[in-house]
């Protein structure tokens, strides 16, 4: 079977603290966590960025279980947005992106972002001079 | 003696469309296979370009005067405090000036939005005189109503400029960029061997008077820049190691375009402005064609501690070893960012290159040379402030 890599921004009701989720994706999906972020407040809300690692069968169904419980989950490059347009290209944002995520092309000398790669620290939101960075993580 | 060529012959040339120019980048590689009288031979005019963050940058605007007039004692544009020491109704704004209570728009964004043809809110207030009897007044001027817009920055272009790390075991915020904890970073900010003031060290060609790519259009070198310094140590390609001259330049800003002029704000550190400054080096002879050959492996800076006061010298790396993406400091391998924009610097170059050989840019000769052998000055504070 065909493994996959994906990373997932979740959600979490406030009443879902005390169910042991990642447990469950391990054992009954067979599924590989990293847990790149976290975020998690006792009676509020939390949200966790994971990166899943398991057959498309097994992320499908895992994924459809945190539903099924009120955690949403959404790919995480939908989550990072990145004003290219506007973007100067001065190197600012890949002094703080130790993920590697924001590199400079070492030929053209652009900015290029591999959004696989992001971790959401967001260091590169208060680095960029001119604010082109905006993470919707907490909502 | 070799070849020796003239500016006015230069300048013929391009008239008749036959000039050769090429980037500070092409003719570098060019040398790797010629010698530099060959390159005198055949080379008129080299391009040379950066785009990076010049906090000494502002501009001096007119309004124009109200009927009834005012001498504007206080200004605000956009909320941003202007000078107010002018004339009834001229200002200076300085690209870092901000209001303390909104310090992520300032002087410079200011700057950006009047070359942008956005309406400023302009507030000034004056004691009112017999001649001026107007206190106040609160209105909305753009590029199209102001008299002039002139861009005057008073510093820029730095030859050379350190690289930063942090060896504290907290971030630093500078205008270097963000500095990570225990030197888990470095950054460096010159174009390197496109850098205009590293393809003429000595100063043989810049000068007052030269003219020059500022923000989009043509302006001028007016003087040499504040804390113009010559007596920093250079290495053996004849290269300053850090910071040293500046130019001060000047051009009409609402000829200019915020492609090559843009505003930024640095994370607890303040405003300031990108500039985009391309200058042509004639090629007169040889030795100024040696000059412009220079690669990045020639071009040496200091590293510099950004987060322990002094900012102390930790070692000396090339702008070929910055590029490569790492260095070694002290034995500790360090991952680089640039935080000036090199391809920005590449286009201003092409440009420029592209505008002198369509005949629209023509080189001049400085009608005056900048200083030599000066030094840096640093502020003694006066116990008390007073003369004894």
């Amino acid at each position: 079977m065909k493994m996959q890599k994906k990373r997932y921004v979740l959600k979490f009701p406030p009443q879902s603290g005390d169910q042991p989720f990642s447990y469950h994706l391990v054992k009954d999906f067979d599924i590989r966590i990293n847990i790149l972020r976290a975020e998690v407040w006792p009676g509020k809300t939390g949200s966790l960025v994971l990166e899943l690692e398991g057959t498309t069968t097994n992320l499908k169904n895992g994924i459809a279980y945190l539903q099924e419980n009120q955690v949403s989950c959404e790919p995480l490059n939908k989550k990072i947005t990145w004003d290219h347009v506007r973007c100067i290209s001065c190197g600012n944002c890949t002094a703080v992106c130790f993920a590697g995520a924001l590199q400079m092309d070492p030929v053209k000398w652009e900015l290029q972002f591999d959004p696989e790669k992001c971790i959401v620290c967001e260091l590169c939101v208060p680095a960029c001079p001119l604010n082109l960075f905006k993470i919707d993580f907490r909502e | 003696m070799g070849i020796q060529k003239t500016y006015e012959e230069i300048n013929e040339k391009i008239r008749r469309g036959e000039a050769v120019v090429l980037t500070a980048e092409e003719v570098s590689q060019m040398a790797l296979t010629a010698s530099p009288e060959e390159i005198a031979e055949r080379v008129d005019v080299v391009t040379t370009a950066t785009f990076g963050a010049m906090c000494s940058s502002g501009a001096i605007v007119n309004f124009g005067h109200a009927n009834p007039p005012i001498r504007m004692e206080k200004i605000r544009l956009n909320g941003v405090p202007a000078y107010e020491g002018l004339a009834a109704v001229d200002t200076y704004i300085g690209a870092t000036a901000c209001d303390p209570e909104n310090p992520k728009y300032g002087g410079a964004h200011v700057i950006q939005d009047l070359v942008d043809g956005k309406n400023i809110e302009l507030e000034a207030w004056g004691k009112g005189t017999d001649c001026y009897p107007r206190k106040h007044i609160k209105t909305i001027i753009n590029k199209e109503t102001v008299n002039e817009m002139i861009l005057f920055n008073p510093r820029n272009a730095y030859q050379n400029y350190p690289v930063a790390v942090n060896s504290t075991s907290q971030m630093k915020y500078t205008y270097m960029g963000n500095l990570l904890p225990n030197m888990r970073n470095a950054t460096y900010s010159t174009s390197g061997e496109l850098s205009p003031l590293l393809n003429d060290p000595e100063m043989k060609t810049i000068g007052i008077g030269t003219r020059i790519f500022l923000g989009g259009t043509q302006g001028f070198v007016v003087w040499p820049g504040t804390q113009f310094n010559t007596s920093k140590p250079k290495n053996e390609f004849g290269v300053p190691v850090g910071n040293s001259a500046t130019l001060a330049v000047m051009g009409n800003l609402k000829e200019m375009s915020s492609e090559f002029l843009q505003a930024a704000y640095y994370e607890k550190y303040g405003v300031s402005l990108f500039v985009g400054i391309g200058i042509p080096i004639p090629v007169l002879n040889a030795d100024i064609a040696k000059c412009v050959s220079i690669r990045n492996e020639q071009i040496e800076t200091t590293v510099c501690d950004y987060g322990v006061e002094g900012s102390p010298a930790l070692g000396r790396v090339t702008y070929a070893e910055l590029r490569s993406g790492e260095i070694e400091v002290q034995g500790k391998k360090i991952r680089t960012a640039p935080v000036s924009s090199l391809s920005k610097a590449r286009k201003i170059a092409e440009i420029l290159k592209q505008s002198i050989l369509d005949g629209e840019f023509e080189i001049s000769k400085p009608v005056q040379m900048f200083p030599k052998n000066t030094s840096l000055k640093s502020l003694k504070e006066i116990k008390g402030g007073e003369q004894s």
